[in-house]
């Protein structure tokens, strides 16, 4: 009996099925669809994945802007920190026939056949963060992102212009640097910034160890280069996440996170600015500097878009200005690449 | 479908389905039950979903980025039904990827010999895991649990960073796009676009059509599933047993190869976290192709049907706007729980039915 209508309920599924199938490919429903959509510009976004709160605040930028009372739909697609499901991701937009693509890329390499296949489509590309390598740059619309070298010489010169100020001696400087995800364009630039400037301002950088972007591996780090260094008095740390790790190894260990170097206290300076903890210790002065990496990406994408619907051309690429925060008032102004930079002094709420 | 050779109920009475479905064996009606719910699925994404899933390209699209899991899977399926399990696949496919991206790039090495040691990388695991598996006896999961940490590991140590491979004789293998006639459709600026599927998918039609073959019409294939059915009974007619299990295992490494490098020709790059969660993929497709844990039962068809319907969940919910990755694995467990409940009942009313008529 059960076994009957086990069979009888899977044929009424199907035939259910094939029904809806018929009715549905009348021409009037697809009129119908095809209305709705035209009323709202479809955008395809491809993130690389989700792992930091800079990523997070990304995607929710992305995701406030393209809504439906802004006239939009966003498909959104988690790409899991894997290029195979980026490329998968595309392809299914172009399927799909989305107005516009847009590509937080995991890596900058291999890009072009899936670029091609969207220019082929006649789908413009937006990509955003980090660049993309390709052999012929009219696969893609224009790119928007951060300057993360840059990045890095503001916190170092920061740094220095401190030291400066203080009357520190270069080389009692003794910095160690929690880096990013290896390989990741983040990574390399911030790395660089403070490799350049120790070497042309005489600091002793300790080491150099990566914690992944994560707190859990920051702290891990910290944890080991605190007992294997005794003499630290500055953490570089390549985001958010790791500083607030390390902060919790130092204090673990028994000693202050602080901008009194020359009273035995440890100085984090960090990356991102997104973390509303870390910023909140920005004022507590556990965090003594962070250089702003924005990710409010949403508006900037969105201003793209206006200009390419209204038939006109968008910079190619344009980098995101980006301030540095900090609530001690030591230095508030530097000189970084010929550029003057005012320095944010956070006394407040901070605003994300 | 309604031939069934080795029918457990031998009741020659065909008089409707109800009667049908009890003299099918239990790999056939599964078989039959993941084949028609990976069709209404299907039907079901065209109806909600609209024009998107209506694209023949999307449906070969879904092929083109599993084919390695097809490959995989497939072993999977094989070892599963002998009684085993591997979960090395995943470890294997990206320390494959890796060997050959080195190869290719490093050492200017030809796209043929890289072929060459992605099958000898699957063999050596599928021989040595065979080995301590069937004749030391081991448990499967251990030893290929053991394996994946070592092909995981050897992945790093082979080259940290992962890199995208330059090779210009690989490239133009990878971009090689086999088009399909008459699947083609006009795009958004009014172009007729072929359809097309990459050179993987046919490897992994070919490994589905020779498996199923060896699978059911060849005394070794028979052997695999006596072996996973009962091998006690398996060793009293005679069957090497041991010999049995090794050749699954070794035939599930060969295949992580092969997949590995489709996986490898798919992406195109090395790196130490391709392939992550291969194994678990190949697992859940094998399960909800029809083939049962405890062995004795499967399929190859129900597993290729069982890759499509885990990447077409994936496809819908994506396309469906669910933005948050966890979406994707939250509805793969409830087609996992659904199959799995589906499974236990159908064989219950089955063993039910089956015992009434004695």
């Amino acid at each position: 009996m059960i076994r009957k209508s086990v069979i009888i309920i899977l044929i009424a599924l199907l035939c259910l099925m094939a029904v809806r199938c018929r009715s549905s490919s009348l021409p009037e429903q697809e009129e119908e669809t095809a209305e709705e959509r035209e009323e709202l510009i479809v955008v395809g976004f491809s993130q690389l994945g989700a792992e930091s709160d800079w990523r997070s605040a990304n995607t929710e930028s992305m995701r406030s802007t393209f809504t439906a009372e802004n006239g939009y739909q966003l498909i959104f697609e988690d790409g899991q920190q894997k290029q195979a499901n980026q490329i998968m991701a595309i392809r299914t937009f172009i399927q799909q026939e989305v107005d516009y693509i847009v590509l937080a890329p995991v890596t900058e390499t291999g890009w072009d056949t899936v670029l091609q296949e969207a220019k082929d489509a006649g789908i413009p590309v937006i990509i955003v963060d980090r660049m993309v390598n390709v052999s012929d740059d009219s696969l893609f619309t224009c790119w928007i992102g951060s300057d993360f070298e840059l990045e890095g010489k503001k916190a170092a010169e920061w740094l220095n212009q401190y030291t400066l100020a203080k009357g520190l001696n270069p080389s009692d400087l003794h910095i160690v640097n929690i880096q990013g995800t290896i390989g990741a364009s983040a990574q390399i630039g911030r790395t660089k910034g403070l490799a350049d400037a120790a070497r042309a301002n005489g600091w002793d950088l300790l080491a150099e160890a990566t914690g992944d972007f994560t707190q859990a591996k920051g702290k891990e780090v910290m944890e080991s280069l605190l007992k294997k260094y005794s003499n630290i008095n500055v953490v570089y740390c390549e985001n958010d996440n790791e500083a607030l790790g390390a902060i919790e190894a130092i204090e673990a260990a028994g000693k202050r996170a602080g901008s009194d170097i020359a009273g035995g206290e440890i100085m984090v300076i960090s990356f991102d600015g997104v973390n509303k903890e870390a910023l909140g210790y920005v004022l507590e002065d556990k965090i003594t500097c962070i250089a702003e990496c924005n990710p409010l990406h949403g508006p900037r994408v969105r201003t793209v878009i206006e200009l390419l619907e209204e038939g006109k051309q968008p910079d190619k690429f344009s980098y995101v200005s980006e301030k540095i925060f900090s609530a001690d008032e030591t230095v508030m102004t530097l000189m970084v690449d010929g550029t003057e930079c005012q320095v944010t002094i956070l006394t407040g709420n901070p605003s994300y | 479908m309604s031939e069934s050779k080795q029918s457990a109920g031998k009741n020659p009475s065909g008089a409707g389905l109800g009667s049908k479905i009890a003299n099918m064996t239990d790999t056939n009606l599964l078989l039959t039950i993941t084949v028609v719910v990976f069709f209404a699925m299907y039907i079901g994404a065209i109806l909600f979903q609209g024009k998107g899933f209506l694209k023949p390209q999307t449906f070969f699209n879904i092929l083109n980025a599993n084919a390695a899991l097809i490959i995989a899977s497939c072993g999977m399926s094989l070892v599963m039904i002998t009684g085993g399990i591997d979960i090395s696949v995943g470890g294997v496919a990206a320390l494959v990827s890796m060997c050959c991206a080195v190869f290719l790039d490093f050492h200017n090495g030809n796209v043929f010999m890289a072929a060459v040691i992605a099958l000898a990388i699957g063999l050596a695991f599928g021989a040595v895991q065979g080995f301590l598996v069937a004749y030391l006896e081991i448990q499967p999961f251990i030893v290929t649990l053991a394996g994946m940490f070592f092909a995981r590991g050897m992945t790093t140590i082979v080259n940290t960073n992962p890199f995208n491979v330059a090779n210009p004789e690989f490239v133009a293998v990878k971009e090689t796009r086999i088009i399909v006639p008459g699947f083609g459709s006009v795009n958004k600026l009014g172009n007729y676009v072929n359809a097309y599927i990459e050179i993987g998918v046919l490897v992994a039609i070919l490994t589905v059509i020779v498996l199923f073959a060896v699978l059911r019409w060849t005394k070794l294939g028979r052997g695999f599933y006596a072996v996973g059915g009962n091998s006690q009974s398996a060793l009293m007619l005679g069957i090497n047993v041991k010999k049995t299990k090794f050749l699954s295992h070794l035939i599930c490494g060969l295949l992580a190869g092969i997949g590995g490098f489709v996986y490898f020709m798919h992406v195109g790059s090395g790196s130490a976290s391709h392939a992550s969660g291969m194994e678990m993929n190949a697992i859940a497709s094998s399960i909800i192709g029809g083939t049962m844990l405890t062995g004795g039962v499967g399929n190859i068809i129900g597993t290729f049907f069982g890759v499509l319907s885990l990447s077409t969940i994936q496809n819908i919910v994506s396309s469906a706007g669910l933005d948050q990755a966890w979406w994707t694995g939250i509805t793969i467990a409830a087609m996992l729980c659904l199959f799995l409940v589906i499974q236990s009942v159908v064989m219950a009313r089955k063993k039910m039915a089956l015992q009434a008529k004695i």
